[in-house]
């Protein structure tokens, strides 16, 4: 007897009133987006949990990847078994024969279906003595077994599990609108549009390519980056904007102390209009307080004031070593190490103001004007949807 | 052709040979080199890492490429020794590893390092409690074997590394060539630091490798230069050569999943035949083993005898390990095992694949039989 089903409990998401059913459905939508690959299972909503049938599918492989969906507060593996004493017992034995190392076990009955003639209680006992008699070396132990066997009897079937394996809790991506993530390639920006992602929101990222100053290989990693942020949602748009003209201009035109505010600035407007276009209502940084020039709160201030759009900054106030830890987790760190500059890094002037003034930023804007350069680039940005499936990627992976 | 020498190198997989070939002429780039082509060989490179560290259930910053085991052993006890003698000058192996452990340890004892090496039992198993009594404060590095190479024995790694979980100054080092895709490691959660893999010995080709170094664990390098592989192994990457050694273990990995009973059947007929034949001994231990090894002696014959009279059947089996000759033709491993004379200087390794089939382990054993019986009556 092996598992044949998969239970998925709900976060937090239980807690939400009349919105529940839209956490729910887009929970399922995404649980089903994900495990797309596997064509024998059926997915199945229910008031208060999921159903994933297995149909004979490895479950190992599915876990895994639900461990990645947000809105997941935990899953477990589940026999299904008629509401029958008989078909109880028989499936709660093979559980028991088929885990490795089990000297102690327990049961837990849970009895919401009250047309079972067996009360709770009294079924730990039936099922508890019915597994002693059956079993060699095993005993019970009530405070801390090795196993407990958890017997859940419902309307429609009894499901025996043994562990709850944690999710990833949060939110199902998707149920909080969607915002714009500014990826530069460093450590700090995909960890942001992972933490936005856990509280619901679906991405778009959008990064400036400043070619040949920054290499293909520097646009390669952001899209690795956005792919692997994939994994967590949805399929994301990535909008590249081709900066190099601009950036020199800047460079040109602005005082070496005042470049990088300028160049964040525009930065700002170009991404405000790609999220306008997208019907997106808000941008993300990865910027977190005090890290660099660009994020004094003098910098902040005067970049943030050529746009009225949210900025989200997830890590705003985490530590350095934190976000890398976080970074790790979520295998992004040995893509972000990849040591290729980008365009934030090629032009960065020796000495960048740190406490830079609006006023002196606006009075040295006004001497050049970057609008029609910002119309051309919306225009020549190139959009790349991520996974993406290209020839190139499929002959590296036949050769492997 | 029957080829039933596995262990010490196998033959090259059609579709490793297909993708060393393609990415030798596709790829031919430096991958340091920053042009398209560069690229186009590093990202290969990449998704090659990412894919053996996929397979491996470890992380790709914790795969080094190498030239095989020779190399990977020598990077490993070498490279802890040299990097962490100030915590400490004690190493512990055991008596029946692979020359390139012990003879690492050696020369290590040259230069002022003191060498435990563990006993076994007649299976050729080293005993937790030796490992035990062995083990101090000075311990910097324990290497051990996951599977010998010689009669299959599987080694206790769990329990090696439970133990050492009281002594974090100590690194674990397994050498797992003769494991891997036959007896899996769960490397993610053993405790394992240090681990070997070769390529020639799972259908990849020669010259190429692995170094699993747990993140976090350094290790002196034994090649400076450009600072390719983590800077622990300087020297345009062999990207052909990877590319057909991640093939390989994929390949490998499939065919463990699938047909691992079918080799364990293969073995145990051919243990249980060996059996019958009253001039054989079988060394093979009969628990804790790898279905793919079976060792035998044929006490009082010569070995070359017996592999010659083979071959004139185009039936390829070896004597003693390909790679160790201590004593002209005693083995030390079954001289560790505490066979007598007559059993260590008259034995016989057949090493099977996935690819072995039922005809040939019967057409061996028929062909055995027959040797073994006329050679004996000459011999007599």
């Amino acid at each position: 007897m092996q598992y044949d089903h998969i239970i998925i409990r709900y976060g937090e998401l239980t807690l939400k009133g009349k919105n529940r059913k839209l956490f729910t459905s887009q929970l399922l939508a995404n649980v089903r987006e994900a495990l797309d690959e596997y064509k024998d299972i059926r997915v199945k909503k229910k008031y208060d949990r999921m159903y994933i049938q297995l149909n004979g599918e490895n479950p190992d492989p599915i876990i895994e990847r639900c461990k990645k969906i947000f809105g997941i507060q935990n899953m477990s593996l589940a026999i299904r078994a008629e509401n029958d004493e008989k078909d109880i017992k028989k499936n709660a034995l093979e559980l028991i024969k088929n885990t490795d190392s089990v000297q102690t076990f327990k049961v837990s009955t849970k009895r919401s279906n009250k047309s079972f003639p067996i009360p709770s209680q009294e079924f730990n006992h039936v099922l508890g003595g019915f597994l002693l008699s059956h079993l060699d070396d095993i005993s019970v132990d009530v405070h801390q077994p090795d196993l407990e066997v958890m017997v859940d009897i419902r309307q429609d079937a009894t499901y025996i599990t043994s562990k709850k394996i944690p999710g990833a809790a949060g939110l199902p991506v998707g149920s909080s609108g969607k915002s714009l993530l500014l990826l530069s390639g460093g450590i700090d920006s995909p960890v942001a549009g992972y933490l936005a992602m856990k509280r619901g929101v679906q991405l778009e990222a959008i990064h400036f390519h400043s070619p040949p100053y920054t290499s293909e290989r520097a646009k390669e990693k952001v899209l690795d980056l956005a792919e692997r942020l994939s994994y967590y949602g949805h399929k994301i748009k990535v909008h590249i904007v081709p900066f190099t003209a601009l950036q020199q201009k800047i460079h040109r035109e602005i005082p070496n102390s005042y470049s990088m505010t300028v160049m964040r600035r525009v930065m700002m407007r170009i991404s405000e209009a790609v999220a306008e276009r997208e019907n997106i209502l808000s941008l993300i940084t990865g910027e977190s307080l005090g890290q660099v020039a660009s994020q004094t709160m003098e910098s902040m201030h005067a970049i943030n004031a050529v746009t009225s759009y949210p900025i989200i900054r997830p890590l705003i106030a985490m530590d350095k070593e934190d976000i890398i830890q976080i970074s790790e987790n979520i295998d992004m760190y040995e893509i972000s190490i990849r040591p290729y500059e980008d365009c934030c890094t090629v032009f960065v002037p020796k000495s960048p103001k740190t406490k830079p003034r609006l006023e002196k930023v606006e009075q040295f804007e006004k001497n050049v004007d970057f609008s029609e350069d910002i119309m051309k680039v919306l225009e020549e940005i190139e959009t790349i949807q991520v996974p993406q499936k290209d020839k190139k990627e499929d002959s590296l992976e036949s050769l492997l | 052709m029957i080829y039933l020498d596995n262990s010490a190198t196998t033959k090259p997989d059609e579709q490793v040979l297909n993708s060393f070939q393609q990415a030798a002429s596709q790829y031919f780039g430096n991958p340091s080199s920053i042009h398209g082509l560069g690229k186009d060989a590093e990202r290969l490179l990449r998704k090659a890492r990412e894919q053996a560290a996929d397979i491996l259930g470890v992380n790709s910053l914790e795969i080094i490429f190498t030239s095989g085991g020779t190399e990977g052993n020598n990077m490993a006890i070498k490279g802890i020794a040299l990097e962490h003698q100030s915590r400490g000058k004690h190493i512990i192996t055991s008596v029946v590893e692979h020359p390139s452990v012990l003879e690492a340890c050696t020369a290590l004892e040259e230069i002022g390092f003191r060498v435990t090496y563990l006993p076994v039992d007649r299976d050729g198993r080293v005993n937790l409690t030796d490992l035990k009594e062995a083990i101090s404060e000075e311990t910097i590095l324990v290497s051990i074997m996951h599977v010998n190479n010689e009669i299959g024995t599987v080694q206790p790694i769990e329990e090696i590394a439970r133990i050492l979980k009281d002594y974090p100054k100590a690194f674990f080092h397994v050498d797992h060539v003769q494991g891997f895709g036959k007896a899996p490691l769960d490397l993610s959660n053993l405790g394992v630091d240090l681990c070997t893999i070769s390529g020639h010995k799972i259908h990849g080709l020669k010259g190429t490798g692995l170094l699993y170094a747990r993140r976090g664990v350094r290790l002196f390098s034994l090649s400076h230069g450009g600072g390719q592989e983590n800077n622990l192994r300087s020297g345009t990457e062999n990207v052909p050569g990877i590319v057909a050694f991640v093939k390989a273990m994929r390949i490998m990995e499939e065919a463990r999943l699938k047909k691992l009973p079918h080799l364990q059947q293969l073995q145990n007929w051919l243990i249980d035949r060996l059996e019958t034949i009253d001039q054989l001994v079988v060394n093979t231990p009969s628990e804790t083993k790898v279905p793919h090894i079976v060792h035998f002696s044929a006490p009082g014959l010569k070995p070359e005898v017996v592999i010659h009279a083979l071959e004139e059947f185009q039936i390829y089996i070896s004597t003693k390990s390909a790679c160790s000759s201590k004593s002209a033709d005693e083995s030390a491993v079954l001289a560790a095992c505490g066979k007598t004379e007559e059993v260590t200087k008259s034995g016989l390794r057949v090493s099977m694949s996935y690819q072995t089939t039922w005809e040939e382990v019967q057409y061996f054993f028929e062909k055995i039989k027959h040797v073994i019986t006329n050679l004996s009556q000459v011999m007599r």
